[in-house]
């Protein structure tokens, strides 16, 4: 496929949103327990914010990949099939929720509404945290079946497709997290780089299951199967044009095959072994960074790899 | 239930793109606006069409046969492209199968193109909106048309009638019958798109002449390469006034 930036974009960049939202109320919950120590309000409330600026880059990436964006209030129609659909629901609702809770946290109305068994608070932010999570899986699920569901694009059909969305999304947002709380709420910053630490390395672990999986795939589909001849041997010689269509500009990457194997091999570097070294040594932001790079670099893989049956019926131009 | 589809046969089709040029010119012209093409005489040529023919080189030389292949939307009945549409703008319809596209809705995210395993739809890049073959729908109900123009233009433009047109779920209907009686097929049936369009294989068709039938064995006076009996002069002749 060709990887269009738009995507890349909106992907990564809400991705990070995702995983900074759901870092922020960890650290909340555990506090709430007191298994961390408390922070201010302006801390969550400047991650919200800092959240929300990811969710509307994205958001504004996506509509560069429309062809008519002043349509795109009708997406929201056909969510009961359609996937996009289901996220274009979805990313204004967690925007909501990320607004609502960092807002209320920012104003300090933050009246306690009930009480566990165990004596716990559970404040309005709590209700709005626990909402926000629902709505950040939701997401996740939603941006990764949008690919997933392709039958016959094999190396998106696949579970560990959903599930990487879910571990390259929250590693970097807890990278980002942890970024944050080094200059805002230095208690934490130890606890969130740790959990980006894990997230990382569940990443790595996971994209490397995807890759390794990609690479034992056999194609389903034939140039025997596409135009119904059965015969070993079959040659295109002419696609119909000769100057190119939608056809063969959407559906490759238009790079050579020894640009795409160097890619799969920087963005893993890139997106998992650097940033866990910088961890380590303590330069979170510096970390987020050369993730975020990585993981553009890991999108531009992701759709690249992909390879759509309809391309048997281009490979020749005449 | 109706649905109409094409039925297209390998064997008969010339590589003409007679189909191509006579579909592009019928719906760049109608009423949903141009299909929309760029330096259509420059060096970089590029435009939207909703059915391309190409050629494809079967076996190995000298045993090879070259097979034009022309290829459109297929209008499946499982249409894979409908469902992931996220305004509705794709749809098939219920009462003729046809599977659609509504311009007014499309925003042009490209999704149902990835959807489609056959490249069938092509964006329009001026317009910004998804297109593809519509079969037609403005010509084949036009009752202002003598009734043997209601068919898509392509159907009507082939020289050699290698573009059938019909209901394939009516069992009496020539692109059922064609199907059944003609070995015709579906692409890429691994997928579970169930395509209305179906194709009629390359078919071998030698002319085998026997001696037999260039001349007639069993009259023995038309047998070549044999003196004909000739009667002598003074034998009696058929009517006493010819002779032999």
């Amino acid at each position: 496929m060709h990887p269009a930036f738009s995507v890349i974009f909106l992907t990564t960049l809400i991705g990070v949103g995702q995983g900074l939202f759901l870092a922020l109320f960890t650290v909340e919950s555990y506090a709430a327990f007191g298994l961390l120590p408390a922070q201010d309000g302006r801390f969550y409330a400047l991650g919200s914010a800092i959240a929300l600026g990811f969710l509307v880059a994205g958001l504004v990436a996506s509509f560069f990949h429309l062809g008519r964006p002043e349509r795109a209030w009708r997406s929201a129609a056909k969510w009961r099939t359609s996937w996009l659909s289901r996220e274009v629901i979805v990313l204004p609702a967690f925007m909501a929720a990320v607004f609502l809770y960092g807002a209320a946290h920012f104003t300090g109305f933050n009246p306690v509404l009930a009480r566990l068994p165990s004596g716990a608070p559970v404040n309005i932010t709590a209700i709005l945290g626990v909402a926000g999570t629902a709505l950040a899986f939701a997401l996740f699920v939603c941006t990764g079946m949008i690919y997933a569901c392709l039958r016959f694009l094999q190396e998106w059909h696949t579970p560990l497709t959903v599930i990487n969305y879910i571990l390259l999304g929250g590693a970097s947002g807890f990278v980002m997290a942890a970024a944050l709380s080094a200059q805002a709420a230095p208690e934490v910053a130890g606890f969130l780089g740790g959990w980006a630490m894990i997230l990382t390395v569940l990443a790595l672990v996971g994209r490397t299951a995807a890759l390794v999986r990609n690479a034992r795939l056999k194609p389903k589909s034939s140039l025997r199967t596409a135009i119904g001849v059965k015969h070993p041997r079959i040659v295109q010689k002419s696609q119909g044009a000769m100057g190119g269509s939608f056809n063969t500009r959407e559906f490759f990457h238009g790079r050579a095959a020894g640009f795409v194997r160097q890619v799969k091999w920087i963005f893993p570097v890139l997106a998992f072994v650097v940033p866990l070294g910088l961890l380590v040594a303590g330069f979170a932001v510096a970390a987020f960074a050369v993730q975020y790079l990585g993981l553009l670099a890991e999108r531009w893989f992701f759709f690249a790899q992909a390879n759509h049956p309809q391309n048997l019926y281009y490979r020749a131009v005449s | 239930m109706t649905q109409l589809a094409l039925v297209i046969d390998l064997n008969v089709c010339v590589g003409c793109h007679a189909c191509v040029t006579s579909c592009k010119e019928w719906n760049t012209s109608g009423q949903a606006g141009p299909l929309t093409d760029f330096n259509p005489y420059g060096a970089d040529p590029t435009g939207t069409f909703f059915n391309r023919v190409q050629t494809f080189e079967v076996g190995e030389f000298p045993n090879t046969e070259t097979v034009h292949f022309p290829k459109s939307c297929l209008h499946c009945e499982e249409p894979p492209c409908v469902p992931v549409c996220p305004t509705g703008a794709s749809y098939k319809r219920k009462e003729d199968g046809i599977v659609l596209v509504d311009y007014d809705k499309c925003i042009g995210c490209k999704y149902c193109s990835w959807a489609c395993p056959y490249g069938a739809r092509e964006i329009d890049e001026q317009q910004k909106v998804m297109k593809k073959c519509t079969l037609c729908v403005d010509r084949i109900y036009d009752t202002s048309l003598p009734e043997i123009d209601r068919k898509p233009a392509c159907v009507k433009a082939c020289p050699t009638s290698a573009r059938l047109f019909g209901d394939v779920h009516d069992p009496e209907s020539e692109v059922s019958k064609a199907i059944r009686e003609s070995g015709g097929y579906q692409l890429m049936p691994e997928w579970g798109t169930q395509p209305a369009n179906h194709y009629l294989p390359r078919r071998k068709t030698r002319l085998r002449i026997f001696d037999d039938e260039l001349v007639r064995a069993d009259n023995p006076l038309k047998i070549e390469g044999k003196p004909l009996p000739r009667p002598a002069k003074s034998e009696p002749s058929l009517d006493d006034v010819t002779s032999w």
